[in-house]
C-alpha cells in the first residue's frame, strides 16, 4: 500500500546560531492523522526546529512545504494561518488577561470592529467545555497554576482557525514538552484530547522528555542528536533501549569496555540523608543516602532530572516536600548558604554562567566561596590567602600558574578546575559536581577524575553527574539511576553492573 | 460532550482568603485611588466650606486645569500598559505650544489648519520613536529620552523667545464655555473627557487595545501567539505622540501662548497620574479610568494647597512623591501575591 502523503515536509533544514550550528540539515516529515515523536537529547535541537518550521527563527537553509507546497513561514502568525498551531516548551500566554482572551486572542470575535465579550466568552466556556477541561474562562490566567495553563494553551492552538479570520483550521498541532508541568490525570487528559484530535485528521508533533509516554500515545517518531537527523522509526518497531542508544549515539559494544579500576572500600558512616526530598516540576521525591567517603554517581538522560536533584541538594531550588538531615542535623535547605554552611559544595554544571567571574583572577574567583563562608566583614589575611591560593593551584595543576591571570583566557579544563579549587578550599564534606568533564580536553577530564578518587579516599563525599556512563561507573561506589525525573534505581557498583546494565535501567525503570 | 452544568473550579484554591483574593483584583488599585480622591475631596469639603471649596465649579476646574494632563496621561497609559515607557511627553507638548503659537502668530495659518498641522506632528514623531525601539530593538527608555531632547531643542530652533497669541479665534476658543447648569467646562475639558472615553473603547473593546494589554503581560508570549507585536509597539508610540500633541494644543489654549520652556518635566506628571492610576509599571495591568482619578488626585492637591494658602506650590511636588511612593508600594504588593 501506497503512504499516504505527508501533510508536512520539512527537508535540509539548517539553522545556525552564533557559534552554535543548532540543526544541520534535518528531514522531518508528519503525516494527517498521526502522533509522531520528535525525539533527542536535552539540546538535541528539537525546539530549534519547532520554532524554525513556525516561523519563531528564519531558516538558515532547506525547505518546507505544506500539503504539497513550498511554503516560507515568517511569522507565528503566518504558521497559524497556514494552520500550523504551536504550544511552545516556555508558556507561551500572557497571565495578565482572561482565560477566554488567552484563547482568542487576535482572532477575537468582533462586529464592525468591536469585540463581542459575551460572545467570545461564551464560545471560549464551549470549546473549554468540548475539550472535557473543567476551567472558569473569565478568570485571570495567572490565578491558575501551571498545568492549568499549559493545557489552556493547548485549547488555544486546537481552537486556533475555529473562528473567523483565521483560514485554514489545524492541520498540525505542535506540542513541546507540555507534560512536563502536569500530573498523571493532567497527561491522561491530554492524551485524550490529542487522540480525538488524531482521529479528526490532525497531525500531531508532539515532543516530551517522558519515554512511557511516547510508547504509550505516538505512532512515529524521529530521533535527533547534536542537531543532525538520526532517523526515523514506527514506535512499534523500536524498543526502548535501542530508542536510547540512538539518542546518545553510541553503540553498545563501545559501552562494554570495562576499565580496570579498584574503588577504595572504606566507605564511612552516613553523612546526607534525604528523605522524601523532591519538587513539582523538578524532580519527583526520592530517597538518598551518601556515606563519608563515597562517590554517588547519577546516571540518566539529560533532562532526567540528575540536575535538579543536585539543586536540590545545595538548595539552589527550594524542596517542596521531605526534608534532608547533613550528619544527623537536618538542614533546611532554603537557599544555597544553609547548605554550604553544612559543608556542602556545588560546582554548576554551567560554569561560565553560574560559577566563575571570567572578569577576576583567578585568585579572586578561588577565594570567592572562602570568603563568602568566612562572611564579607572578616576579610581572609592577604599572605594566608596567597598561601592558599598558591597550593590549590598547585595541587589541582592549574595552568597557567598564575594566579593574576584573568580566568575568561583560561582553557575550559583550566577554568573548571579553577571552580574546583574554589569548593576544595572551603574544605567540603560534600562536594557535588555537575558535568565537571563537559567540554574539556582528555587530558584535563583524566586528571579531574583522578583527583575525585583522591578526595574521596581523603574522606570526602561526592556526588557525580557526568553524560558518560563509562565514567560514572568508574568513579562511582554507588550508581543512583534517573529517568523521567525520578530517581528509579540505586545500585551498588560491581563488577557485573556494566554500561548496557545500566541502559537498560533507564529504558526500562527498573533495576533486575 | 455532556451538557450537564459543571461547578466551575475556583481559580487556584491557595488564595482563598478574601483579603488575598481582594489584593489580587486588578480592580483594586483603582479602586483605592477613586476612595483616595473621594476622601481628600471630602476632607476639602470640610475644611475650606467657608472659602467656597463646596462650589460645583470648584470640582469641575479641576478637568478645565488638568484637562492637558489628562490627555497625555491616557497616551502615557497606553505606553505603560504596553510594558513601555514614553520619557518625550513634555518636550512634545512644549514644541506644540511652540509650532502652534509660531504658526498661527507669525506665519499667520488659520488655527483650524494648525490643529491637524500640529497633531501630525506629534503623531509622526510617536510613530519614529515606535519605529526605532521596535526595530533596532532599544530601550524606550533610550529612545523617548533622545525623542525629549530633539523636541526641546526643536523648540528653540523655532524661537528663542515665548510667543504670545493673540489670534481672535484662538482666544474665543480658549473662551468658550459649555454651560452644565451647576458651572461649565471648558473647550479642553470637553476635548479631554472625549479623548479618555475614546481611550476606554479602544483599550476594551478593540483588537488592537488587547494586544496592548498582551504585549505589556509578555511580550516573547504575544510574538509566539502570532499577534502582530512590532506594530503594536510602534501604534502605541504614535498614540502616545498624538496624545502629547494634543495635550500640546490644549495647553497652549489654556495658556495662550507658546514658550519653548513650556511643560518641562510634564512626563513624569503624566507617568504619576499613571501610576496613581493605579497602571503596573511593568505593564499589562491598569485601567484608563485608574489614569482619570490619578489625574484628578494631582489636581485635587494643587487645588487644596492653593486653597491652603500659605503653602509653597512646592508641597504639591512633596505629595506627589508621597503618594507615588505608596502607589508604587501597593504594586509590589500586589506583583508579589501574584507570583506565589
Ligand atoms: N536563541 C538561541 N541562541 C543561541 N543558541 C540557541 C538558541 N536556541 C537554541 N540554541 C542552541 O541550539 C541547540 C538546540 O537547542 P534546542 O532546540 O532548545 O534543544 P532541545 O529542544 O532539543 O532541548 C542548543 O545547543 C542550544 O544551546
Ligand atoms: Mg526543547
Amino acid at each position: 500500500m501506497a503512504e499516504p502523503l505527508p501533510v508536512l515536509e520539512m527537508t535540509g533544514i539548517v539553522k545556525e546560531f552564533p557559534g552554535v550550528r543548532a540543526l544541520s540539515g534535518v528531514d522531518f516529515r508528519l503525516f494527517p492523522g498521526e502522533i509522531h515523536a520528535l525525539m533527542g537529547e536535552n539540546g538535541a535541537g528539537k525546539s530549534t526546529l519547532i520554532k524554525v518550521l513556525t516561523g519563531v527563527y528564519s531558516l538558515d537553509g532547506g525547505t518546507v512545504t505544506l500539503d504539497g507546497k513550498a511554503v516560507r513561514i515568517g511569522s507565528p502568525l503566518q504558521a497559524q494561518q497556514a494552520g500550523i498551531s504551536t504550544v511552545y516548551q516556555e508558556v507561551n500566554l500572557c497571565p495578565n488577561l482572561s482565560v477566554a482572551e488567552n484563547i482568542f486572542i487576535g482572532r477575537e470575535p468582533t462586529r464592525a470592529g468591536r469585540i463581542q465579550w459575551k460572545r467570545m466568552r461564551k464560545e471560549a466556556a464551549e470549546l473549554v467545555d468540548r475539550l472535557g477541561l473543567d476551567i472558569d474562562v473569565t478568570a485571570p490566567l495567572s490565578s491558575y497554576p501551571l498545568a492549568v495553563q499549559q493545557l489552556v494553551a493547548i485549547v488555544r492552538s486546537v481552537g486556533t482557525g475555529d473562528s473567523d479570520g483565521a483560514g485554514a483550521g489545524t492541520k498540525v498541532l505542535v506540542l513541546d514538552e507540555p507534560t512536563s508541568s502536569l500530573d498523571r490525570d493532567e497527561v491522561l487528559e491530554l492524551f485524550r484530547l490529542m487522540r480525538q484530535l488524531r482521529d479528526e485528521g490532525v497531525a500531531i508533533l508532539f515532543v516530551s522528555h517522558f519515554l512511557d509516554q511516547i510508547y504509550e500515545i505516538c505512532d512515529r517518531m524521529t530521533v535527533l542528536r547534536n542537531g543532525a537527523l538520526v532517523g526515523e522509526h514506527l514506535v512499534s518497531e523500536l524498543d526502548q533501549v535501542g530508542l536510547i542508544h540512538l539518542m546518545i549515539g553510541k553503540a553498545m559494544d563501545q559501552l562494554e569496555e570495562l576499565h580496570e579500576h579498584q574503588l577504595h572500600a572504606d566507605v564511612g558512616e552516613a553523612l546526607l540523608h534525604a528523605d522524601g526530598l523532591g519538587r513539582t516540576g523538578g524532580i519527583a521525591p526520592f530517597d538518598l543516602e551518601i556515606k563519608k567517603g563515597e562517590v554517588v554517581g547519577l546516571a540518566g538522560l539529560l533532562g532526567s532530572g540528575r540536575t535538579e536533584l543536585a539543586r536540590l541538594l545545595f538548595g539552589a531550588d527550594q524542596p517542596d516536600s521531605g526534608k534532608v538531615t547533613i550528619g544527623g542535623k537536618q538542614v533546611s535547605m532554603s537557599a544555597p548558604n544553609d547548605a554550604i554552611s553544612a559543608g556542602v559544595a556545588f560546582c554548576s554544571e554551567n560554569r561560565k554562567t553560574e560559577g566563575l567571574v571570567p572578569d577576576l583572577t583567578v585568585r579572586e574567583n578561588i577565594i570567592l566561596a572562602l570568603q563568602a563562608a568566612r562572611g564579607w566583614t572578616r576579610p581572609i589575611p592577604a599572605a594566608q590567602r596567597d598561601e592558599l591560593v598558591a597550593k590549590y593551584i598547585k595541587a589541582l595543576d592549574i595552568r597557567p600558574a598564575n594566579p593574576e591571570a584573568r580566568v575568561g583566557q583560561l582553557s575550559g579544563g583550566n577554568q573548571q578546575k579553577v571552580l574546583l579549587a574554589r569548593w576544595l578550599i572551603t574544605q567540603p564534606k560534600l562536594l557535588i559536581l555537575d558535568e565537571p568533564t563537559r567540554g574539556i580536553d582528555v587530558g584535563a577530564k583524566a586528571e579531574i577524575q583522578k583527583l575525585v578518587v583522591s578526595l574521596s579516599e581523603e574522606g570526602m563525599s561526592v556526588l557525580y553527574i557526568a553524560a558518560e556512563l563509562e565514567e560514572v561507573l568508574r568513579l562511582s561506589h554507588t550508581i543512583g539511576v534517573l529517568r523521567d525525573r525520578k530517581l528509579v534505581a540505586q545500585i551498588a557498583n560491581g563488577p557485573e553492573i556494566t554500561p548496557t546494565r545500566i541502559l537498560e535501567t533507564i529504558a526500562s525503570g527498573e533495576h533486575q | 460532550m455532556s451538557t450537564a452544568t459543571k461547578t466551575p473550579t475556583v481559580p487556584d484554591s491557595r488564595t482563598t482568603s478574601k483579603g488575598a483574593r481582594l489584593l489580587g483584583d486588578r480592580r483594586l488599585p483603582v479602586l483605592v485611588t477613586a476612595t483616595l480622591f473621594l476622601a481628600m475631596y471630602i476632607a476639602g469639603l470640610s475644611r475650606y466650606t467657608n472659602y467656597g471649596f463646596g462650589e460645583p465649579q470648584v470640582f469641575l476646574n479641576l478637568f478645565i486645569d488638568n484637562g492637558y494632563l489628562l490627555v497625555a496621561a491616557v497616551g502615557a497609559t497606553f505606553v505603560i500598559l504596553s510594558g513601555g515607557i514614553d520619557l518625550s511627553v513634555g518636550s512634545v507638548i512644549g514644541f506644540t505650544t511652540m509650532l502652534t503659537a509660531w504658526l498661527v502668530e507669525k506665519q499667520g495659518l488659520p488655527i483650524l489648519v494648525v490643529i491637524p498641522i500640529a497633531l501630525g506632528v506629534g503623531a509622526f514623531g510617536g510613530f519614529l520613536m515606535g519605529y526605532v525601539i521596535h526595530n533596532f530593538e532599544i530601550q524606550p527608555f533610550i529612545v523617548t529620552l533622545a525623542g525629549l531632547f530633539l523636541f526641546r531643542g526643536l523648540c528653540l530652533v523655532i524661537s528663542k523667545e515665548s510667543i504670545s497669541i493673540g489670534d481672535a479665534s484662538v482666544s474665543s476658543m480658549a473662551q468658550a464655555q459649555a454651560s452644565l447648569g451647576v458651572g461649565f467646562l471648558s473647550v479642553g475639558a470637553i476635548v479631554s473627557l472625549v479623548v479618555l472615553a475614546v481611550a476606554f473603547y479602544v483599550l476594551h473593546y478593540t483588537r488592537f487595545g488587547r494586544r496592548v494589554y498582551a504585549i505589556g503581560g509578555n511580550e516573547q508570549s504575544a510574538m509566539l501567539m502570532g499577534l502582530p507585536q512590532g506594530g503594536t509597539k510602534i501604534a502605541v508610540y504614535t498614540v502616545s505622540g498624538f496624545c502629547s500633541a494634543l495635550a500640546g494644543l490644549l495647553f497652549t489654549l489654556y495658556i495662550q501662548s507658546g514658550d519653548p520652556l513650556h511643560a518641562t518635566g510634564m512626563e513624569l506628571d503624566a507617568i504619576a497620574a499613571v501610576v496613581i492610576g493605579g497602571t503596573l509599571l511593568t505593564g499589562g495591568s491598569g485601567y484608563i479610568l485608574g489614569t482619570l482619578f490619578g489625574v484628578l488626585v494631582l489636581g485635587l492637591i494643587k487645588s487644596i494647597i492653593q486653597f491652603e494658602g500659605t503653602l509653597s506650590s512646592w508641597w504639591t511636588k512633596i505629595a506627589t512623591g508621597v503618594l507615588l511612593c505608596a502607589f508604587i508600594l501597593i504594586q509590589r504588593a500586589m506583583t508579589t501575591r501574584k507570583k506565589t
